[in-house]
């Protein structure tokens, strides 16, 4: 997983990469060049009693030295920007792809997990990749250089790394194969802790209003310890590594003098030799711990990839057309034909055998006792669910084939539990239309109602709005959610029960405004109050998730059982009482 | 779970951008919009260092262990060093005759003019004809081979004690902040990304603890074998160990210069992290109004900005301070350049042995290696200090007020509230709440009507102290709420909010978070009286039925239903019902209506309700316009008042009555 997903991104820097490699061989061969040169000083300069040879050789060692430290520098230099570059590749990845996923997929993967995935999980991964290019490109260079210069000094002993590097080898493998599984436990984790964190802020007042710090307290004390012990346990697990390599090269050191001892006994190796080749083994140490030190951050960092390739690889339900369309007109011709959705897996469809027309200056209600579907067939109009059969037809075009972009400019929904984004009222106004004039924001807020209150606000327009909208009312909230869909002139408004915040008193007024200031538009409203829709032009009645009844108010009145129990059940309780 | 939190308010937002991009707000917000201040990196780290002071006896311990195995390791080279010398002068010696005395051949090669090769054979203790003694060299070499099985072994458990000390230590910080979040009063929410406060408790304290747990186990190490390895060079050279000694300051010198332009990338780095996640919280939250008004493109490309931000911060802060580690290289290497040199010019004026020499360099080698190693990890902590930073500065963000150390409590609970002259307001150029006076009796239910944004939350907002009145009292049964502990206050109030939040868990959780410990039959018959156990009963999974964010499962009417029958559950003296019963359907509404009113009964209620008729029947109704009450009476004698109310109510009477036709 880590290596697809690293090929994939690291493709467009393999210049990049392909010189950071260039770079580390020198600067290894450099660094590998230093004992054969101090070997040379030995056998050469000391052993011969050479002053010269010496102070020459050091001066050439000077030199190579000088060698190494600008290749170093080089590498770090594209190594950590070919790094951070696909760090920041990735994450622009995973964010592009989450929004092509459907509210379906968004909510398969929770909130929560898939901020992590977009952040969190991809750290990991660049952590890994500029461990590469720092060091794990050179350490198999200097292992290998180490490996070879060792067997120019002498090839018996060299049959010593025959054994080194396998035992070596298998005791890193050892680890990271026990690491990995901890690490994947402890993404999820970090998940949860994420997701009870999130929680307690957006639940803020519930939880203080129910007096139930303690059990917020003891729910995140159960995750955080979760994450602790699996924590903990990558830790003890981590500390295996660097003992055990150090024992193995140290082991090897050993045995190294006493073979050693008996080749110089028998003539067949020189002293100097001996010396350069404990050199070389130092240097195998050193490339075995630098790779060791990436061993630990490599299960984490394929436990993440896994994360998000699964991001990437989730095949959203909801795609663009391969051949978009763009309607030959723009009324707002709305109609549903036979339209099925279920959840995958669910047992009940949701909405079954759905037919709907609505028509450019009509209003079509939906109404239906909670659970009925009526949410899910709006929602199936901008496509953020598309049926599971039938079709959706906007101005006599599939929903499925429209141009994306074309769609978005002829639906606008409001929906129910409406969310304003962090900015300012402006900002969250011209959310489906940039370049709307202050003029025309004013003029939506008043059909809106909403006017005489963004008026109060200090700085009017420009008056800050919190993520969430959290620092206006509920039935501000629906009024600039409603203003926002009015500014964004759309041919199809559709209203999930957006009125439900407002008094009495404000709904009719904005009701009143909506049937003036966009007459010519297609309206469909869900609505949960008689009044707000009986002067619909048309009232769909939904139950169960099929359309059990379809006219005016009179006509239902007369003919529709459900319908007629909705609208006396709020007429006796409320009114005939 | 709902994306915005509680009972919103009319109020201007505290601490954040101002339209203009500039920043306003007291200073107490630390940790609100990302200010990037530079890192303080003495005050801070020291800070976490004494975040692992619980931990004392066990870093003493990793401490201890680490300087054992450093010991033990750093006495290797020189034993082999013995080895190697052993080895050489055996080597030596087998090539000259036996019988003949060192001195001979020592004059012997003065003689023949090989000055200076006799000057070294004179530092090495030889015996002529006699080859290398391997029961010696073997004696020597199980000696080493203890050593650093010891070593390692103390190696091993000086990880797995700092494992420990890190993970105890990173535990308690994410504690610390969980703890704080309750503390914080709730303008500190109103005025932040949820995904800043986020990224802290996650990416910064997980950096925290990716870099204390590399860290910690070396930096003990690196530092010991420093000492250990001047130490030896010491007696084996004093020369030699002087070159050593002054590559000492001079990698100090250049890895804090590098280091200090490395400081505020990192803190620009985990600012940038901070920001993007905010914008990531947020676009993931409004999925899909992004999708439905087409705003992907401008979502991306605000992304992309944070992100590319985010590249450029890291980048150079991995550059510049990456660079450490070839510079510390580089002297390493000087080092040993001027080692091999010197040492080889004094073995060939006999002044130092060969495996004295080798022995020295394997030591140079492993003197620069822990100095590159602390360079690199002095950067590690930059990286990760920087990160604690902003830990510390959501722990110290200004708290709600504390509850009174001797708090009062009423002695009887009856439900009596009074509102004496209480004035609020969120920020000083608006006035919320002007000089509000109103007595409620037990039992009784008040009613608040009037238009949005009349100061009817806000009213609940003071009663249950989310915020605190700016002058006046709230008094309940008598006692001034402002004395009481909160928890108090708020055990005795149930409320049901327009948001409706849920946790991620079952149904029956859920309802049960209204009283802690609630039996199952408990949680049902709560279900039944607010008619959640009918549509529950048609889920599959009945009660236990997991509600996600995405509430595919359950509708948003089904959701209030579900915070109705949690309020219900509580049964508290005074009741808080916020347009509750908004988004329930008009069959199921009734149902409630008649529930409330059994729950209302015996119980102090505020119902801020919007259709007049339900609230016909209300003890008091309060009319509130701009923060005033502007009339308050039974609905009759309100009706005859002929005022605001009577208004409002025949413009819904009108309109049921056209309804009725």
């Amino acid at each position: 997983m880590l290596v697809r997903l690293l090929r994939t991104h690291l493709r467009p820097y393999r210049w990049s990469i392909a010189f950071v490699v260039l770079l580390q061989l020198v600067q290894s061969l450099a660094t590998l060049y230093l004992p054969t040169l101090n070997a040379d000083i030995i056998d050469n300069g000391i052993v011969a009693g050479n002053a010269g040879y010496i102070v020459h050789s050091g001066g050439l060692m000077l030199a190579v030295t000088l060698v190494q430290i600008a290749c170093s520098i080089g590498a770090v230099f594209f190594g950590a920007r070919t790094a951070m570059a696909l760090g920041r590749d990735i994450r622009g990845a995973v964010f592009h792809r989450v929004h092509d996923f459907s509210a379906r997929e968004v909510g398969h993967f929770g909130t929560p997990s898939l901020i992590t995935r977009t952040t969190n999980d991809v750290q990991q991964v660049q952590m890994v990749a500029l461990m590469s290019f720092t060091l794990m490109v050179s350490a198999p260079i200097m292992g290998v250089g180490a490996v070879l210069m060792a067997l120019n000094q002498d090839v018996p002993l060299s049959s010593l790394l025959l054994i080194i590097v396998p035992v070596l080898g298998a005791i890193v493998a050892l680890i990271v194969s026990r690491m990995r599984p901890r690490y994947r436990t402890m993404q999820r984790r970090i998940d949860r802790i994420n997701q009870v964190l999130r929680e307690q802020i957006t639940g803020v007042r519930v939880i203080r209003a129910f007096v139930r710090d303690g059990s917020e307290r003891e729910r995140f004390e159960v995750a955080n310890t979760e994450l602790y012990d699996v924590a903990l346990a990558v830790g003890r697990l981590m500390a295996y590594m660097f003992p055990s390599v150090m024992l193995v090269v140290n082991v090897a050191s050993i045995a190294t003098l006493w073979f050693g001892g008996h080749l110089i006994a028998s003539g067949s190796m020189q002293v100097g030799a001996l010396t350069a080749f404990l050199s070389y083994l130092v240097q195998v140490l050193m490339s075995v711990m630098m790779a060791t030190f990436m061993f630990v951050m490599v299960p984490r960092a394929e436990a993440s990839a896994e994360r998000i390739e699964e991001v990437l690889d989730t095949v959203p339900s909801v795609v663009p057309p391969a051949a978009p369309v763009v309607p030959a007109v723009r009324e707002g011709r709305l109609e549903m034909r036979a339209v099925d959705f279920h959840y995958p897996g669910a047992e009940a469809p949701v909405l079954r055998g759905v037919d709907l027309v609505a028509g450019p200056g009509e209003t079509t209600a939906v109404i239906g006792s909670t659970g009925s579907g009526k949410t899910t067939l709006l929602n199936l109009v901008p496509r953020l669910f598309d049926a599971t059969a039938g079709v959706v037809l906007v101005d006599g075009v599939d929903v499925r084939e429209i141009d994306t972009a074309r769609l978005a400019t002829l639906v606008a929904i409001v929906p129910q539990r409406p969310y304003l984004f962090s900015g300012t009222v402006a900002s969250n106004l011209r959310y489906g239309r940039p370049d709307a004039t202050d003029d025309e924001l004013w003029l939506a807020l008043g059909t809106a109602q909403a006017r005489d209150f963004v008026e109060q606000m200090p700085g009017g327009l420009d008056a800050p709005i919190a993520q969430g909208g959290t620092n206006v009312s509920g039935g501000q909230r629906q009024r600039l959610a409603i203003a926002r869909a009015i500014v964004h002139r759309p041919a199809i408004y559709l209203f999930d029960d957006s009125f439900s915040a407002l008094d009495y008193g404000t709904d009719a007024a904005l009701r009143a405004a909506l049937a003036r200031d966009i007459a010519g538009a297609t309206i469909v409203v869900v609505a949960q109050r008689v009044s707000t829709i009986r002067h619909a032009d048309r009232i769909v009645v939904l139950d169960r998730g099929a359309v059990v009844g379809t006219g005016t108010h009179d006509e239902l009145m007369v003919g529709n059982e459900t319908y007629r129990e909705i609208v006396l059940s709020q007429l006796t309780e409320d009114e005939a009482a | 779970m709902s994306a915005a939190s509680g009972p919103p308010v009319e109020r201007p937002v505290p601490e954040r951008r101002a339209p203009g991009g500039a920043r306003f707000g007291p200073p107490g917000m630390a940790g609100g919009a990302p200010a990037e201040k530079s890192l303080d990196f003495g005050a801070s780290s020291r800070r976490l260092l004494r975040e692992l002071a619980p931990e004392r006896a066990l870093v003493a311990g990793t401490v201890a262990l680490g300087a054992t195995s450093v010991t033990l390791s750093v006495l290797g080279p020189r034993m082999l060093g013995h080895a190697t010398d052993l080895i050489f002068s055996g080597y030596l010696g087998k090539r000259i005759p036996a019988g003949v005395s060192k001195a001979q051949m020592l004059a012997r090669l003065r003689s023949e003019g090989k000055g200076t090769l006799a000057d070294m054979l004179a530092a090495v203790h030889l015996v002529p004809g006699r080859g290398i003694d391997f029961g010696a060299v073997g004696r020597v070499l199980l000696a080493v081979l203890l050593l650093y099985a010891a070593s390692s072994a103390a190696s091993l458990l000086q990880g797995r004690l700092t494992a420990v000390v890190v993970q105890r230590s990173v535990f308690r910080l994410r504690r610390k902040v969980e703890a704080k979040l309750a503390r914080l009063p709730l303008r500190y929410f109103d005025g932040q990304p949820t995904g800043e406060i986020l990224s802290r408790v996650t990416n910064d304290i997980d950096n925290v603890a990716q870099s204390l747990q590399q860290t910690m186990s070396q930096v003990v190490i690196s530092l010991l074998t420093i000492a250990g390895v001047l130490a030896m060079m010491l007696v084996i050279s004093p020369v030699l160990a002087v070159i050593a000694l002054v590559t000492v300051p001079a990698s100090v010198f250049v890895a804090t210069r590098i280091g200090k332009r490395a400081q505020p990338n990192f803190v620009t780095q985990w600012a940038t992290t901070g920001r993007l996640n905010g914008h990531i919280e947020e676009m993931y939250t409004g999925h899909s109004l992004v999708r439905a008004f087409g705003r992907r493109a401008e979502a991306e490309a605000t992304f992309a900005g944070h992100n590319d931000e985010l590249f450029r911060a890291s980048f150079r802060a991995q550059f510049v301070s990456g660079i450490i580690q070839p510079a510390m290289t580089f002297i390493g290497n000087v080092n040993y350049v001027l080692v091999a040199v010197i040492g080889g010019l004094r073995v060939a004026s006999g002044q130092l042995s060969l495996g004295d020499v080798q022995a020295f360099i394997q030591y140079s080698r492993q003197f620069s290696q822990p100095i590159a190693q602390v360079a690199s990890m002095a950067n590690l902590l930059q990286s990760g200090v920087a990160s604690a930073e902003r830990v510390f500065a959501l722990l110290d963000a200004a708290e709600q007020e504390p509850d009174p150390e001797r708090p009062s409590s009423p002695a009887v609970v009856e439900g009596r509230v009074d509102f004496e002259h209480v004035s609020f307001d969120y920020s000083a150029d608006t006035r919320l709440i002007e000089d509000l006076s109103l007595s409620v009796e037990p039992g009784e239910t008040v009613a608040i009507v009037g238009p949005t944004g009349a100061g009817k939350t806000t009213l609940v907002n003071l009663l249950m102290r989310f915020y605190d009145v700016r002058s006046g009292r709230i008094l309940l049964d008598g006692v001034d709420v402002a004395t009481m502990r909160r928890e108090d206050l708020r055990s005795r109030t149930g409320m049901v909010l327009q948001d409706t939040w849920l946790f991620s868990g079952s149904i029956a959780d859920n309802i049960a978070y209204g009283r802690p410990g609630a039996t199952r039959d408990q949680v049902v018959a709560a279900a039944l009286a607010t008619h959640v156990d009918h549509f529950v009963r048609t889920l599959p999974d009945g009660y236990d039925t997991t509600i996600d964010e995405e509430g595919s499962s359950v509708s948003a009417g089904e959701r209030q239903l579900i915070t109705i029958a949690r309020a219900f559950l509580a049964e508290p003296a005074i009741l808080i019902l916020d347009e509750a019963t908004s988004s329930v359907d008009t069959r199921t509404e009734v149902l409630i209506q008649r529930a409330m009113r059994t729950l209302r009964a015996g119980r102090t209620s505020f119902v801020i309700a919007h259709r007049l008729s339900t609230i016909r029947d209300a003890d008091v109704i309060l009319v509130m316009e701009e923060g005033r009450i502007v009339e308050r009476g039974r609905h009759v004698e309100l009706l005859e008042a002929g005022g605001a109310y009577a208004r409002l109510y025949s413009a819904q009477f009108a309109e049921a009555l056209s309804e009725i036709e």
